[in-house]
């Protein structure tokens, strides 16, 4: 009977360790950018490309960073539950359009609503290589102290709004 | 007949359109070597099992470039692994640091086939050692091999 204890015990533990490694989502990278300053940027905005808004003029405030794209499938998904952040008027949004065609991101705003305070454009994606966005689309929230303090991979959908965004936020605001 | 042997001709044609091969001029050969070693060894974080020399997505491309840009401007290997790690953590790097949370990464298996030779090795004494029996046994063993030698 004793021999059979050590086999069952490693075979316990291998299928415990594998149970684990099923449940995490290899598609979800931690970034090594949070709690770090959020990177520094000044860039046009859509609505006016001769106007600039820059990480600096956001500073003393908290405020979220969304990236999208007219492109970008799963914005399209997501943009309901921004419009819906947006309206509850906590803290400013900007849009960091990425890699898109200034015409199709104004004409998506038009049909679909417009949640940012201002979108700015990144049309080379060297922003996003800045902020370490590898896949569209993506939400940071930036503190007071100007540091990446939650960052969202993928469509905020409305459990993840309520349950991880939103209490960040709340959190934030004190 | 004639249809079928179109077909088959045209087949010939449909040749798989090769991907975009990006043309970068190096200023030296080492430059280059280290932009190829650089891109083998740099995780693609959009198809996760590929890396940047062998991705074909939009921000594999742009990272490339940017690899390129960095080396260009006289930027190291190391300080182009520092710029990617910064921004999309250590998870890019197909060659794990040696750090204090790699250690069991790097050091695990030779651990593991220490064990192993350990557990080998003990063993293999344990059954080269002769049996402890006391001498009252080994009284009865050779009583007993006797009395059998005597019953032949």
């Amino acid at each position: 009977m004793n021999r059979f204890i050590v086999p069952l015990a490693v075979f316990v533990l291998m299928v415990g360790l594998l149970a684990y490694g099923l449940r995490l989502d290899p598609k979800r990278v931690p970034s090594p950018l949070i709690d770090k300053p959020a990177p520094a940027f000044t860039l046009a905005t859509l609505e006016d490309p001769s106007r600039k808004l820059s990480t600096a003029d956001m500073a003393g405030q908290v405020w979220i960073l969304n990236v999208w794209a007219s492109w970008c499938v799963s914005c399209r998904a997501e943009h309901p539950v921004i419009m819906s952040l947006a309206r509850q008027n906590l803290v400013p949004v900007v849009g960091l359009n990425y890699k898109d065609q200034p015409d199709d991101a104004a004409r998506w705003l038009d049909q679909f609503g417009n949640p940012y305070a201002t979108s700015v454009v990144d049309a080379d994606g060297r922003v996003g290589i800045d902020w370490g966005v590898y896949g569209v689309p993506e939400t940071f929230i930036v503190g007071a102290d100007g540091r990446i303090k939650y960052k969202h991979i993928g469509p905020v959908t409305q459990e993840s709004l309520n349950e991880k965004v939103l209490p960040v936020i709340r959190e934030l605001l004190g | 007949m004639k249809k079928t042997l179109l077909v088959i001709w045209l087949a010939f044609f449909c040749l798989p359109s090769p991907a975009a091969i990006e043309t970068f001029q190096f200023d030296s050969p080492q430059m280059e070597a280290d932009y190829k070693q650089l891109v083998e060894e740099l995780r693609c974080l959009v198809c996760q099992n590929q890396n940047l020399a062998g991705s074909d997505a939009d921000l594999a491309r742009d990272l490339r470039h940017e690899t390129y840009e960095m080396l260009q401007q006289g930027k190291t290997k190391q300080q182009v692994i520092d710029f990617m790690v910064a921004r999309y953590g250590e998870f890019v790097l197909y060659r794990p640091r040696f750090e204090t949370s790699t250690y069991l990464l790097w050091l695990g298996p030779f651990l593991l086939l220490v064990v192993v030779l350990v557990a080998v090795v003990r063993r293999m004494r344990a059954s080269a050692r002769p049996a402890d029996v006391d001498a009252a046994t080994l009284a009865e063993a050779r009583q007993l091999l006797e009395s059998d030698e005597s019953k032949q």
